[in-house]
Order: C-alpha cells, then sequence, then structure tokens
C-alpha cells in the first residue's frame, strides 16, 4: 500500500546550511550532538503502582559513534533505547535528536524521524512473516512515499550489503535466525539513517551469526553511521567503542573500549 | 494472515444481505413487471359486474352464487343513451359440462356469452369467426373453442365446420380462440363459448349471468362507465341505497393495484430483511477488524517504527475492511445474479434483474466494510508504537 509519509513534497537537495537540523526530509544531519539527554526520566504507571524505569539519565553520543549501551534486565536500558529511538516519551527531562527537542515534535514529525533518521534492529527480528525478504526490507521505502519500480531495486541493493540477495524472495520462516536479523540489517540500512539504533540484536542468535551481526554493525559504524547498541552481553558491548553502563535507571559509568583504543 | 476463515465468514455475512438484496428488488421488480404486463393484456378499461354485494351487512349471497344479475341487466348497460361511457359489454353465462367431438370427450367452461366478447375481452382468433349477432337472436347451435379445448378434443385448429356435442346437442364450430398466454391459475385457453341465449334456455334453464364484463370508452371514462353502471343497476333493480346494491363491480386496476399493494408489502419486509443482514454483515466487519487491530498490535508497532503516520496504518485497516465489504459486494451480487436464473424454476414468481440494484449493492457493500471499519482502523492509528512493539 503506498504511504505518503508527508515527504512528498521532496524539494531538491538545497545548499547550504539551515537552521533546522531536521531537515525537511527527515535526515538528520547536524554538527550538534546526535543525541542529547538532559536529566531524562520515565515512570510506568501498572494501576496503582509507579515503576521508575529511568531516574535521570544525562548523556551525549556524537554523530559517527559507535556506542554500547549494557546494563541487566530490568536496568532500563531498553526503555532508554525506545525513548532514543522516538518510540516512548519521556516522562520529564529533554531528549534532542540532532539538535532538535523531541517533546515538540508531532506524530507526524515523529514518523517521519524514526522512518528517515533511524534503524531500528530488534532483538525479535520483527519482521512480517508474510512477505518475502525484499518486501519486509522494502516497507520503509513504502512509508517514505518512494516510487514502486525504485523501491525494489533499492530493497534488492540493501539486502546485498548484508549478504543476502539470493534469498530476496523468501519468507522470514524459510531463512534461519541471522539470515532473519540480516534482513533486519537490510531494513534498518534501506533509508539510509544516520542513527541505527539495534536492541539485543544478537540475543536470540548463535554465536557465529551473532557475529556477522556484529560484524554488520561495526561495518555501519565505519561508514560513518551512528550505532547504538543495547545488550546485557558485556562481550557483544565490547564490540563498541565506548560502554554506558546503566544499572537502575542510572548511568552507572561511561568510558571508552579498547576497541576505540585499536582504532586510533 | 492467520485468519482466514474469520474474514470468510465475515465476507459471507455480507453476502448473503447483497445477494438477498439483489433477489428481493428482482422479486419485486418481477412482480411489478408481470402485473403491468397482465393489466395492459386485460385492458385497464375494464369492468367487471358480479352478482353479490361488497357490502357486510345483512345476510348476502357469497361470492359469484347470488343470482341477481340477468341478460337484460346486460343489454340495458350497452344502452348508448343511458350509459354513454361504456363501449361494451359482455355477459357470461357460465357451466361446465362434457363436450364430445368424434371419438373424444373432454369435460370443460362453457361460457354463453355475446358478440362482443373479444373485443371487451382482448382476444382474438386462431381460425374461422365468432358467432354473430343474428346467431345470439336466433339461439344458433355454433361454439367458439378455446386453443386448449380443441386440442383436447382432437381438433387442433382445423375444427372449423366440425362438429361438437353438449348435451347431446350438435353444435357447428364456427371459430378458436388464439391462445391468451394466460397469467394466473384460470386457463383462459379451455373453454368452449356459445351464444348465451342458446347457453340459457339450452343448458342452464334460467336468464342469470355470473359476470358482465363493461368495457369503458377509454381509460379515463373508467370513473364515469363505473359511476353509471352502478346507477343504472340501481335503478333497474329498484335499490335507492347503493350499500344494499346486489352486485359488485370491480375494476381491473383496483385489483391489480390490490396485487401489488401486497407485493409491495412483502418487497418491504424482505428489504428490511436484507437491511438487518447487511447490517449484522457490518458489525461483522467491525468485529474482525477489532479483532484484526489487538492480534496485529506488534505489526503495527514495527510499521509505526518503520515510519508509518497514523493515517497511513489508519488507510491500511481502511483498505482491509473495504476489500472485507466489497469482495462480500461482489459475491453476493454473483450469487444473487445466479439465484435470479435458477430460483423462477422452483417458485412461480419472475425476478427482474435490476441492475441499479446488483450497483448499489456493491456500493453499499464497499460503504459498510469502509464505515464499520474507521473505528477499528483509527483505534489501529493512536496505538503507541511502544505499546504495540511491547505486546506478545
Amino acid at each position: 500500500m503506498p504511504a505518503n509519509s508527508g515527504s512528498a513534497g521532496t524539494a531538491p537537495e538545497t545548499s547550504g546550511l539551515r537552521d533546522d537540523a531536521l531537515s525537511s526530509r527527515g535526515e538528520l544531519t547536524t554538527t550538534t550532538p546526535m543525541v542529547e539527554l538532559i536529566d531524562v526520566t520515565k515512570q510506568y504507571r501498572s494501576g496503582s503502582l509507579s515503576v521508575d524505569a529511568i531516574r535521570g539519565v544525562s548523556l551525549r553520543i556524537e554523530e559517527g559513534e559507535f556506542v554500547a549501551i549494557i546494563g541487566p534486565s530490568g536496568s532500563g536500558k531498553s526503555t532508554l533505547m525506545h525513548i532514543l529511538g522516538c518510540l516512548d516519551h519521556p516522562s520529564s527531562g529533554t531528549y534532542r535528536l540532532a539538535g532538535v527537542d523531541v517533546s515538540a515534535m508531532d506524530e507526524v514529525d515523529l514518523a517521519l524521524v524514526r522512518n528517515k533518521g533511524i534503524g531500528f534492529v530488534f532483538q525479535q527480528f520483527n519482521l512480517l512473516s508474510n512477505l518475502s525478504a525484499w518486501r519486509n526490507v522494502e516497507l520503509p521505502l513504502v512509508y517514505a512515499g518512494m516510487e514502486r519500480h525504485t523501491r525494489k531495486e533499492t530493497a534488492l541493493g540493501s539486502l546485498a550489503r548484508v549478504d543476502l540477495a539470493d534469498r530476496a524472495n523468501h519468507r522470514p520462516n524459510e531463512l534461519s535466525g541471522g539470515q532473519q536479523q540480516r534482513v533486519a540489517v537490510a531494513r534498518a540500512l534501506v533509508n539510509e539513517p544516520t542513527l541505527i539504533l539495534a536492541d539485543e540484536p544478537t540475543g536470540n542468535l548463535d554465536s557465529s551469526s551473532a557475529a556477522d551481526v556484529l560484524g554488520l554493525l561495526g561495518e555501519l559504524h565505519r561508514a560513518g553511521r551512528t550505532v547504538v547498541l543495547i545488550t546485557h552481553d558485556a562481550q557483544t558491548a565490547a564490540t563498541a567503542e565506548r560502554i554506558i553502563r546503566i544499572k537502575d535507571g542510572r548511568v552507572q559509568s561511561d568510558e571508552a573500549t579498547s576497541t576505540a583504543a585499536s582504532n586510533q | 494472515m492467520g485468519h482466514r476463515l474469520r474474514s470468510a465468514l465475515t465476507v459471507l455475512g455480507i453476502l448473503i444481505g447483497i445477494a438477498a438484496v439483489i433477489l428481493t428488488v428482482g422479486l419485486g421488480e418481477g412482480a411489478t413487471t408481470a402485473v403491468n404486463s397482465s393489466i395492459a393484456d386485460l385492458g385497464t378499461n375494464l369492468l367487471i359486474v358480479t352478482p353479490g354485494s361488497s357490502s357486510s351487512n345483512g345476510v348476502q349471497g357469497g361470492f359469484g352464487s347470488a343470482t341477481t344479475l340477468t341478460y337484460s341487466d346486460a343489454r340495458d348497460l350497452a344502452s348508448r343513451i343511458d350509459c354513454p361511457d361504456i363501449a361494451a359489454v359482455a355477459p357470461t353465462a357460465d357451466t361446465v359440462s362434457n363436450v364430445v367431438a368424434g371419438s373424444k370427450n373432454w369435460t370443460t367452461d362453457i361460457q354463453g356469452t355475446t358478440t362482443s366478447w373479444p373485443k371487451v375481452r382482448s382476444r382474438t382468433l386462431a381460425a374461422g369467426t365468432f358467432f354473430t349477432a343474428t346467431d345470439v337472436a336466433n339461439e344458433n347451435d355454433v361454439a367458439v373453442l378455446g386453443a386448449t379445448t380443441a386440442a383436447k378434443l382432437g381438433l387442433g385448429t382445423n375444427a372449423v365446420g366440425a362438429t361438437i356435442t353438449i348435451d347431446n346437442i350438435p353444435l357447428t364450430i364456427v371459430g378458436v380462440l388464439a391462445s391468451s398466454g394466460s397469467l394466473g391459475s384460470t386457463n383462459e385457453d379451455d373453454l368452449v363459448l356459445v351464444p348465451i341465449t342458446l347457453a340459457q334456455s339450452q343448458f342452464l334453464g334460467s336468464d342469470t349471468v355470473q359476470t358482465i364484463y363493461v368495457e369503458a370508452a377509454s381509460q379515463g371514462a373508467i370513473g364515469a362507465a363505473y359511476t353509471e353502471a352502478t346507477d343504472e343497476l340501481l335503478s333497474l333493480h329498484q335499490i335507492a341505497n347503493p350499500k344494499d346494491a346486489d352486485f359488485t363491480i370491480t375494476s381491473q386496476a383496483s385489483i391489480e393495484a390490490t396485487a401489488s399493494n401486497v407485493d409491495k408489502t412483502l418487497t418491504v419486509l424482505l428489504a428490511g430483511i436484507a437491511a438487518i443482514s447487511l447490517l449484522v454483515g457490518g458489525i461483522g466487519v467491525m468485529n474482525i477488524m477489532l479483532v484484526s487491530v489487538t492480534e496485529r498490535r506488534r505489526e503495527i508497532g514495527l510499521r509505526k517504527a518503520l515510519g508509518a503516520t497514523p493515517a497511513a496504518i489508519r488507510r491500511q485497516f481502511l483498505v482491509e475492511a473495504s476489500v472485507l465489504g466489497l469482495s462480500g459486494g461482489i459475491l453476493g451480487s454473483g450469487i444473487g445474479l445466479i439465484g435470479a436464473e435458477v430460483l423462477p424454476h422452483f417458485i412461480s414468481n419472475t425476478i427482474a434483474i435490476v441492475w441499479w440494484a446488483v450497483a448499489g449493492s456493491i456500493g453499499v457493500a464497499l460503504a459498510i466494510g469502509l464505515g464499520f471499519g474507521v473505528y477499528p482502523a483509527t483505534r489501529a492509528a493512536r496505538l503507541a508504537p511502544i505499546e504495540a512493539l511491547r505486546s506478545e
């Protein structure tokens, strides 16, 4: 179904700087921090119980960084990822994405940011089971309002980047877990987002598939993308350049890894 | 998608409603067409005078059993001076008797009448001529056969000149009626027509008649003809109060109007059932779409995470709901059209296919899908992405 997410008026690429870091096409282009959280909290209310998932987190992630957010389950790292991905709103505090205050955006703006600015990779893969691999990869393009005939080409190109061009017509249940997650990565890439958010991307994978997926994330980082990896596993986190430890909804530590050192 | 069966059942609900609408409208239209054509066949300027009264006061003879009308009443109605708006009058004196032709015999309706009968009843002859005024005046032993009667007696249309015997009286056949293509239960083609004078003296032994067919000068004059006939008969029968009339005059149009009123009542009833069925179908669409939205929360959340706007999600569910409605509409129309072909073989009614009803039904089905899909689609569009994604 063709869906126009409001970016129909794709004006020709304008040159020069703009005040608004969020361009009209939803791309995040800025020299300010990619992600800036200032004293963000999040409470969940279930009945009369109020649970503090995040109790005041402030952090900055610069463009092009490869950051792992690590913490045990229940530490609030998934909630943090949802807030970073504009899937959820903070209860208090400020979240600036590429310099723009997310709380000021409406549903359509947020949809545009999620579509063009952010690529998601989930632990559960979240592929639509009734669609073939390339149709799954195509979805963000559909919502971006891309024309039908260029969509397939672009989707197949993205599948080729994760080495799955030959599986384009397979349905998710005909693919291994590792292959499914690579399809999910291809889908996250297809709109060329600047920020990649991966929530436990290796949680459901065997070690060699996990290594494949982490390798892909590393490649994306080297290609200049900002990658945020959420995990509970220290070894997985070690592939990043910087590790932010979360516990009980607070940042416990924030340090560069040996990977970062060896890269420099 | 894991809800094919439920979708099929929902489509079935709409399908039944749509098929019912098409058949109902078709039945109504078929009945109207039949009524109209029978009015045209019988002539709308026809009045039928029968003995007995429309009054419910006092003791009255049953319809057709009274013997209050005579041949002389009919002759007076035919008077151009008293009844200028009456063009022709044909009384009939009926009896049932056995007719013998050579080695064959057939029991049928013997009707004594006058020369006006073919004109008043809008009938033509397939062979020969109708009997003449002279035949009526002289009680000549002549007869005109209905097509069916001629066939049953083994005479066919070559019957003219042959002789038949009724109650031991030999009659010469002068004509055979063309087939009437009759509608309804009474067979208009199985009868023997003889001069009324002959029937009354030889077969009935009385001068009463069962029916007087009165033809008004024109369709517009039917009201005047009705009044004239009533006044004439009241004065002939010396009845002061019209409520005590010993005869009943009905017009063909009023009979058909009653018939079509009955049809209308039936049509409204059936249309009501069809409307309820469509409403239930629509509720089915809403139900399955709500279930679908609940079951697919994860998918909705994912689509939102991938950049679907609320409008895009709403559109997706509206399209699905209208596909349900539209398939119900198209399949229902198909069933309706098949039913319109097949059903008339089992029932006596004709079903006319009304194309605006078919097109309208498909439109209504689509509108039902869309209309009842709005609420579920809006709910889907309003789902918060994270709540949708988190649900298992």
